[in-house]
C-alpha cells in the first residue's frame, strides 16, 4: 500500500480539477466565440454570452464590475482577470500553487509543464491576448492541459497519488460536461423557431466542435447533427472519453482502485450515478427535460465530490 | 587577469593557468562570446523552468527569485579536495564527540578546556537533551562547512553549519544544469559525480532509525511554502522518495509520531527537520509555533522517533563556540586540525573588545547567532558612519559580537556584464553522518557577484557556481 498524506491527496485533487476547469472554461469562451459569428447575435443580442456566465455561475460578481455581457467584457471577465476566482488565469494560479505545495507528489514534467503555463499566462496582458486572437489563446489553454495531462499519464507512478489526481480531472471534466452541453439550452430554448434550421445546425455543430467531437460525433452516428444525438454522445456514450458516462466509468474504477472503509459512501454514490449513465436512455431524458437532467447531475456529481473530500481529503 | 592581492584559482598569483584550470582556459579561448552568452540565458530558463527559486524576505511582500548562476564552473583537483575532505570529516566526528559529551559527562568542560557558561548560558544549549543516549550516537547527521580559500593550499573554517544547512540542491541542480548545457565539457573533464547525495543521505537517516525498527519510515518536515527554502525541502523529499511533511501532517500518540494519511495513521520512524528546535514543538518550546508538532519531544526522549539533526545540536555552531573546534579536535581525537579556524576576536574578552574597537575598519564583526550575511559589518567596505553606529551596537551588548580579519578570499573566474572577471568565492562541502561520515566530492560554491565584494550570500547579491572536484588530479584528460 502506498502512503499518501491527506493534505497531498488533497493537493493533487485540486491541482487536476483546477487545470481541467482552466481547458473547459476556454472550450466554453471557445462556443460562445464561435456562437457569436452567427448572425442571429445581431438580433438577440448577446445571449450566448449571458449563457456563459450562466454556467460558470459568476454572473452575480460579473454584474459587478460590468455593465453588459459583451463578448469583450465576458471574455476579460474568464480569462485574465486576477480577481475572478474562475477565470482561466485564477485557476491555472490555483492549480500551480497547489503544484508548488505538492512538488513531491508530482513528476518533473508534471511541475514544469503547469510553471511554464502559469509564467506565460501571468505575463500576458489583454491586449496582447487581444492581438494574439481570442481562439488561438483558448487553444493554447487546451494544448497546456493537454500537455499536463499527457505528462502525468506518462511518467506518474501508478499508485493512489496518480489516483487523486485522476479523480479530480473526471470529476471535473463531468461537471464541465454537463455545463456546456446546458449552454445549448439557456441559448436556444427559449425561441426555438429554427429547430433543424442552418442556425441551429451551426449552434450544435459549435458545441460539437467545443468538446473536440465534431468528427466523433459523425463517426459514432452517421448521420446528420440531431440535438438528441449530441446529447446522447455527450451524457451516455462512453467511448467519448468527455461524455458523464466515459468520466464515471473512470471514477467508478478510481474509487474502487482506493477503497477502504473511509470511502463506501463515496463508492456507494459514484455507483448509483454510474448505474444511471449505464443503462440510462436519452430518450427518457428528452420526456423528463434535458436541462434538468443536467442540473440534476451536476448537483448529485457535487455531492460525490464532497464526500470524496470528506473520507479522504480532509485529515482526521 | 590575477590581481595581485588575492589567490586567483585559475591563474595564480603569478598569472600563468594553473593545471586545474587548464581544461577551461582552453575551452573558453575556443568559445565564442556569444554562445557562452546564449547557455547563460538558457541557464536562466532552465533554472525558472524548474521552479528553483527562494523566497526574499524583507522587500515589502515576498518574492519568489532565481539566485543567480554563474556558468563558470569552479574547479578543485583531486589532491586539494583530499585535504577538504579529510579536514571536514575530523571537524565533524570533533563536533559530535563534543556533542554527546556536554549533554552527558561534560569532560571537556571538566577539563577546563571549555568554559562552562559558554556551553551552559548559550541559548541553543537544550536542557532537554541532557542525558539522553541517540542512535550511532550521532548528533550532527547533516553539517555544511563553509570554507574559503586564501592561498595554494590554505583553506580556513568560516563556521561549521549544525543546524539546518541549506544549499545542496543548488550543488546538485548546477551540475545538473552544467552537464545540460556542456556536456562536452563532462566527456573531456572527469570529473566526481554528485547526484548520489540524496541517496546517501537516505541510507544515513535510515540508519539513525529507533532500534529495533526494521524498515523505517523517513520523513522531511518543512515549515512550508512560504519558508525560503521550500524548494530544496521538496528537492530533497522527492530525490529520496519520502514524504514532505509539515506539522499539521504529524501528530504523536503512545510516543509514537503518525502522519496523517488517506487511510488513517502511519508511523513515522526517522524525521529529517527542517525546522529550528524553537518551532519544534510548542508544548516544550515556543508555544505558538504552529509549524511543530505537540509532543515530538517527548517521544524523540522515549525514543520512538529519530531526529536529524538531534536537538540541540546549535550549542556548537555559534560563533563563540567556534573558537574552540581546536580545543575539541586535540581534547577527543588527539589531533591537529587539519583545516584551520580563522583568528576570531571574541568580544566578550575586554582585550578582544579594546583591540577590536581600535581596528573596526580592518575588521569582520559579526553577531554570535546571526546567519545569512545579516547583520554583519565589513569594515573596509564601510563608510564612517556605518562604522560610528556599529561601535554603538558593540558596545551595547559585547558579548554579542566576534570579529575576525577580513579575509582575502580567493577569486574564480566568472561571467559578468563586462566580460570574463574574478569574482570572490567560499565554499560549503556537505557531511553526511549515520552509518560512517562521507563527503559528497563538490559542494556549494557561492560567488560574490559585485565587482570587489567579499559577501557571497544570496540575500546580499551572491551567486552559485558548478563545484567539480577533478579525479585523479589530472584537470584535462586528452581522451
Amino acid at each position: 500500500m502506498t502512503i499518501v498524506l491527506s493534505r497531498s491527496a488533497d493537493h493533487l485533487y485540486w491541482i487536476s480539477r483546477y487545470m481541467e476547469r482552466a481547458e473547459n472554461t476556454a472550450r466554453i469562451l471557445d462556443v460562445s466565440d464561435r456562437m457569436g459569428l452567427l448572425p442571429t447575435s445581431l438580433d438577440t443580442g448577446s445571449g450566448e454570452w449571458d449563457a456563459v456566465l450562466r454556467i460558470t455561475g459568476d454572473i452575480g460578481a460579473f454584474r459587478k464590475k460590468f455593465p453588459e455581457a459583451t463578448a469583450t467584457n465576458v471574455i476579460a471577465h474568464l480569462t485574465l482577470d486576477p480577481d475572478n476566482p474562475s477565470s482561466i488565469y485564477c485557476t491555472v494560479r490555483a492549480a500551480r500553487e497547489n503544484a508548488r505545495a505538492e512538488r513531491v507528489g508530482i513528476t518533473t514534467e508534471m511541475w514544469e509543464a503547469l510553471n511554464s503555463t502559469w509564467l506565460e499566462i501571468s505575463n500576458l496582458t489583454s491586449a496582447r491576448l487581444a492581438a494574439r486572437g481570442y481562439r488561438n489563446f483558448f487553444d493554447w489553454i487546451k494544448e497546456r492541459s493537454h500537455l499536463f495531462r499527457g505528462a502525468a499519464v506518462a511518467t506518474m507512478l501508478r499508485d493512489e497519488r496518480y489516483h487523486f489526481l485522476r479523480l479530480g480531472t473526471f470529476l471535473e471534466r463531468a461537471d464541465n460536461t454537463a455545463r456546456i452541453l446546458d449552454v445549448k439550452y439557456h441559448i436556444l430554448l427559449p425561441e426555438t423557431g429554427d429547430v433543424g434550421g442552418a442556425i441551429d445546425h451551426f449552434q450544435w455543430g459549435a458545441l460539437l466542435r467545443s468538446v473536440s467531437a465534431y468528427r466523433n460525433y459523425h463517426h459514432a452516428y452517421k448521420q446528420a447533427i440531431t440535438p438528441i444525438n449530441v446529447a446522447d454522445l455527450m451524457i451516455f456514450n462512453d467511448a467519448f472519453p468527455r461524455s458523464l458516462h466515459a468520466c464515471h466509468n473512470e471514477l467508478v474504477t478510481l474509487l474502487d482502485d482506493i477503497s477502504g472503509p473511509r470511502g463506501n459512501e463515496a463508492a456507494r454514490q459514484s455507483g448509483e450515478i454510474h448505474a444511471m449513465l449505464h443503462y440510462g436512455r436519452i430518450e427518457t431524458v428528452f420526456k423528463q427535460g434535458l436541462h434538468e437532467f443536467l442540473s440534476d447531475f451536476i448537483v448529485r456529481n457535487n455531492r460525490l465530490s464532497g464526500e470524496i473530500q470528506a473520507a479522504y481529503l480532509v485529515a482526521h | 587577469m590575477a590581481s595581485g592581492k588575492f589567490f586567483d584559482e585559475m591563474h595564480g598569483t603569478d598569472g600563468s593557468v594553473r593545471e586545474a584550470y587548464k581544461a577551461i582556459s582552453q575551452w573558453l579561448d575556443s568559445v565564442p562570446k556569444r554562445e557562452l552568452n546564449a547557455r547563460r540565458k538558457e541557464a536562466e530558463i532552465l533554472f525558472r523552468r524548474m521552479g528553483i527559486t527562494f523566497l526574499v524576505y524583507g522587500s515589502g511582500a515576498h518574492s519568489e527569485r532565481l539566485i543567480p548562476f554563474d556558468i563558470l564552473p569552479r574547479v578543485i583537483t583531486s589532491d586539494e579536495w583530499s585535504l577538504i575532505e579529510r579536514g571536514c570529516l575530523q571537524r565533524v566526528s570533533a563536533i559530535n564527540a563534543f556533542l554527546k559529551d556536554i549533554y552527558h559527562g561534560q569532560e571537556i568542560i571538566k577539563a577546563g578546556r571549555v568554559p562552562a557558561e559558554t556551553v551552559m548560558t548559550n541559548p541553543k544549549y537544550r536542557p532537554e537533551m541532557q542525558d539522553l543516549d541517540l542512535p550511532g550516537d550521532t548528533y550532527v547527521h547533516i553539517t555544511g562547512i563553509d570554507l574559503v580559500r586564501v592561498g595554494e593550499r590554505e583553506f580556513y573554517v568560516l563556521e561549521d553549519n549544525l543546524r539546518n544547512p541549506s544549499g545542496v540542491s543548488y550543488m546538485l541542480e548546477n551540475r545538473e544544469v552544467m552537464m545540460r548545457l556542456f556536456p562536452n565539457l563532462f566527456s573531456r573533464n572527469r570529473i566526481a559525480p554528485v547526484n548520489n547525495y540524496p541517496e546517501l543521505l537516505l541510507q544515513n537517516l535510515r540508519a539513525v532509525a529507533p532500534p529495533g525498527v526494521e524498515r523505517p519510515t523517513v520523513a522531511v518536515l518543512t515549515p512550508g511554502i512560504y519558508n525560503s527554502a521550500y524548494f530544496e525541502h521538496v528537492f530533497l523529499a522527492d530525490e529520496m522518495g519520502v514524504e514532505l511533511v509539515e506539522g499539521q501532517d504529524l501528530f504523536v500518540r503512545d510516543d509514537h509520531v503518525f502522519m496523517r494519511t488517506t487511510h488513517g495513521p502511519v508511523k513515522v520512524d526517522v524525521i529529517y527537520r527542517r525546522i529550528d528546535d524553537e518551532f519544534l514543538d510548542p508544548l516544550v518550546f515556543n508555544p505558538d509555533s504552529l509549524l511543530g508538532v505537540p509532543g515530538l519531544l517527548s517521544a524523540y526522549r522515549a525514543g520512538g522517533v529519530s531526529l536529524a539533526n538531534a536537538i540541540g545540536t546549535g550549542v556548537a555552531d555559534d560563533k563563540a563556540m567556534y573558537t574552540y573546534v581546536p580545543d575539541m579536535i586535540d581534547f577527543y581525537l588527539g589531533e591537529k586540525p587539519i583545516l584551520s579556524n580563522v583568528p576570531t576576536w571574541a568580544l566578550r574578552k575586554p582585550d578582544d573588545l579594546k583591540y577590536v574597537l581600535d581596528h573596526l575598519p580592518e575588521l569582520v564583526v559579526k553577531e554570535v547567532g546571526g546567519a545569512g550575511g545579516y547583520g554583519m559589518l565589513v569594515g573596509p567596505a564601510a563608510d564612517k558612519a556605518e562604522i560610528a553606529a556599529y561601535r554603538e551596537r558593540i558596545l551595547a551588548d559585547p558579548a554579542n559580537f566576534i570579529a575576525q580579519p577580513t579575509l582575502a578570499l580567493s577569486t574564480c573566474p566568472t561571467f559578468t556584464d563586462k566580460g570574463i572577471a574574478p569574482r570572490h568565492v567560499d565554499l560549503r562541502p556537505y557531511v553526511l553522518t549515520g552509518i560512517n561520515s562521507t563527503v559528497v566530492p563538490g559542494g556549494l560554491t557561492r560567488v560574490a557577484l559585485r565587482e570587489g565584494s567579499l559577501v557571497v550570500n544570496s540575500s546580499q547579491g551572491g551567486g552559485t557556481k558548478d563545484t567539480w572536484v577533478l579525479r585523479d588530479g589530472l584537470s584535462g584528460g586528452a581522451s
